[in-house]
């Protein structure tokens, strides 16, 4: 097992080397650059040369990558120029790293919550009319774009109902930061309305970044559940005389999860894009506005960080995904 | 009084668009402590669905059940769930075809056997946990408390089928119901898990219903014989009785099915012609006419009741014009009857 983890990391730094390759020359290609985007349309030549030596963009392309990948291993990405111009690139993004965990759980525990009993329950009434309104919605809501749905939530729920915030982590509270996930800091630190505030302006978010997920996780519920109580296992635990509980925790579900997991963990890469279109919308200072605003201003710095990060993240997700399909099922943990 | 008395037991299926299907039709059967009762018959003959009706393990929707279904006095057929699940896997217990898919891959073997004896006995902890231990002895299963955190795939299929054994008896149900236990099972093994039950059920005074298809089977284990065809019964009779007067030509047919160990080198087999498809509805005909080498005018006119054969005592038929009992020779009933089963016992070789 030690050794199948080691494997795994392994070929996560061969995936890193080569993203960090392509990521590299990709971005230089791009139209436009750093200089332009700092000096803007009315630098002069002169200026321009002297801005791109300073940054060192007048040296070979290769020279360039080299240095950069030497400077990585010493911990340094280089300095922002855009999202928090001045701020080393490294220092930003473990600076927005909670905000955008925060999100990611909180979406996460919606769709998951919602989606694996909603999913039980729909399979067990197939045909119902809980079953074919969760189908229904399950269907919108992979075909609403997460931008629109973030749009709407906004629109209904805080600009015109006033129920939860528009925008931002927290209002003005003067709270204490510990870990930087501000929920956990208000309850630690037994700030309540700060803990409070938080988890208000986390919740439209939230459901727009957890909508997908919830519907493609209750759909694949769904169908497990309706393929597994038909096992004849099933059947065995019910000619023992087993309570439903019984019967739907450890006999059902606890088969039914596999497919779920699974999906669970592509449904986590698919969160780290979903959250550059929900901060944007709701001006969340998490990493996915940092992509955004990077993108657009051709922080150069800030996306390798970013990108590369998501890979790892992506990545590392994979691999909790396949160990605890070992943990679930005892069929391949003895293969 | 018979602890199990099945009463005019049928279940049908709705059919989208079609008449509902009579699976079983008009079953009726009793079992006593301590006798094993056969229920024979080919695929769609409606014998496992008689089991699953008499457990109540029939999908809720989709099909009507009537009839009596009287187990020590109460009705299974019309008490609540919840009183059915207290005396399902304690009063009654089933063991299914296929112990693979029967047992849950993902839970270890011991946890399947002490869920019965927390539901049912009460029993927590370690107290469960040896109880567990020793109902896998009982059933000839070698180290034990290894094989009480193993997997079902981790374990041969005898052993699987011993553990689903184990399962079943933990609470000492009174009536166990065998569906096809041997199936599955290659001949070897086949021949000691039938030991173990005839043994297990003789020691402890339980009463059994044992499905096959498998005459074979029948002759070295049950005490009655019911043949089932097209979701009734068509012959009724104890077991020296019905291989030695076989008279429903089904039954005749089936036995001489059976590869011989006397018959000549080269023989052919003789199976029943046709298939299930060709049945004709019970209601104006004899549902086994149209593949029946001895039926008659009336065979596709009336349907047969059942009552007293010609030959033979509480001997019950179904038939217009019955085959002549000479039909078997009596030698061959011999070998039925005696074989194939080896003496019980507890620690012999697993596969």
């Amino acid at each position: 097992m030690l050794r199948y983890i080691v494997r795994r990391l392994a070929q996560l730094v061969v995936v890193l080397l080569i993203l960090s390759l392509l990521l590299f020359f990709w971005l230089r290609l791009l139209p436009g650059g750093p200089d332009s985007a700092i000096c803007g349309e009315r630098c002069t030549p002169e200026q321009r040369t002297a801005l791109r030596s300073a940054m060192g963009l007048d040296q070979p392309i290769w020279t360039q990558y080299l240095k950069y990948l030497g400077r990585i291993v010493q911990g340094d990405f280089g300095t922002s120029g855009f999202v928090e111009p001045g701020v080393p690139a490294l220092e930003v993004f473990w600076h927005r790293l909670p905000a955008t965990i925060e999100l990611t759980i909180a979406a996460l525990i919606f769709a998951l919550v919602l989606a694996i009993p909603l999913g039980y329950f729909a399979a067990r009434r197939k045909g119902s009319l809980l079953d074919s309104t969760g189908v229904v919605v399950s269907l919108l809501g992979v075909a609403v774009p997460v931008f629109f749905l973030a749009y709407l939530l906004k629109f209904v729920f805080a600009v015109k109902l006033h129920w939860l915030p528009d925008s931002g982590r927290q209002g003005d509270i003067n709270a204490t930061r510990v870990t930087g996930f501000f929920v956990l800091d208000g309850l630690i630190t037994r700030e309540w309305d700060a803990a409070w505030d938080a988890l208000k302006h986390l919740i439209l978010p939230a459901i727009a970044l957890g909508f997908i997920p919830f519907a493609v996780i209750f759909r694949i519920t769904r169908g497990s559940v309706i393929d597994v109580q038909n096992e004849d296992y099933v059947r065995t635990a019910e000619s023992k005389g087993l309570t439903t509980s019984v019967i739907r925790r450890r006999h059902i579900l606890r088969n039914a999860m596999l497919p779920v997991v699974t999906v669970t963990g592509l449904q986590v890469g698919a969160l780290l894009a979903g959250a550059v279109l929900t901060e944007t919308v709701f001006a969340y200072p998490g990493l996915g506005q940092a992509t955004q605003i990077a993108f657009q201003n051709r922080d150069y710095a800030m996306l390798q960080i970013l990108v590369l990060a998501s890979a790892v993240t992506y990545m590392l997700v994979n691999l909790v995904v396949d160990l605890s399909y070992a943990l679930i099922d005892p069929r391949i943990r003895t293969r | 009084m018979a602890l199990l008395s099945v009463q005019d037991l049928s279940v049908k299926f709705k059919r989208r668009g079609l008449a509902p299907f009579d699976a079983v039709d008009g079953v009726s059967f009793d079992v006593e402590a301590g006798k094993i009762v056969g229920l024979v018959g080919e695929s769609g003959s409606g014998k496992s669905v008689t089991s699953l009706a008499i457990m109540r393990l029939l999908p809720k929707r989709g099909n009507t059940i009537g009839g009596v279904v009287d187990f020590d006095g109460t009705d299974l057929l019309r008490i609540p769930m919840s009183q059915m699940r207290d005396k399902r896997g304690a009063d009654l217990a089933m063991i299914f075809q296929d112990p693979l898919s029967s047992l849950n891959p993902v839970v270890p073997i011991g946890l399947q056997i002490t869920e019965v004896l927390k539901r049912h006995r009460g029993m927590r902890g370690a107290a469960a946990e040896n109880e567990a231990r020793d109902l896998l002895d009982q059933v000839g299963i070698p180290d034990p408390t290894r094989r009480l955190h193993e997997y079902a795939h981790q374990l041969s299929g005898g052993m699987r089928q011993r553990a689903m054994i184990a399962m079943a008896l933990a609470c000492r149900p009174r009536l166990l119901i065998a569906d096809e236990p041997t199936t599955a099972l290659d001949v070897t093994i086949q021949a000691q898990i039938l030991s173990l039950l005839d043994t297990l059920v003789h020691e402890h005074g339980t009463a059994m219903i044992m499905i096959t298809h498998d005459l074979g089977v029948v002759a070295g284990l049950c005490d009655e014989v019911n043949v089932m065809y097209a979701g009734r019964t068509v012959e009724r009779a104890d077991r020296y009785e019905i291989y030695a007067h076989p008279q429903h030509p089904y039954t005749n047919g089936l036995l001489a099915s059976i590869p011989r160990l006397d018959s000549p080198p080269g023989e052919r087999l003789h199976p029943v012609p046709g298939s299930v498809s060709d049945n004709i509805p019970w209601a104006s005909a004899c549902a086994f006419a149209p593949r029946c080498s001895n039926a008659i005018g009336d065979c596709r006119q009336q349907s047969p009741e059942f009552k007293p054969a010609p030959v033979g005592r509480d001997h019950l038929l179904r038939c217009f014009n019955p085959v002549e009992p000479e039909a078997v020779g009596a030698a061959a009933v011999q070998q039925m009857a005696t074989s194939p089963i080896p003496p019980p016992s507890n620690k012999e070789q697993l596969s």
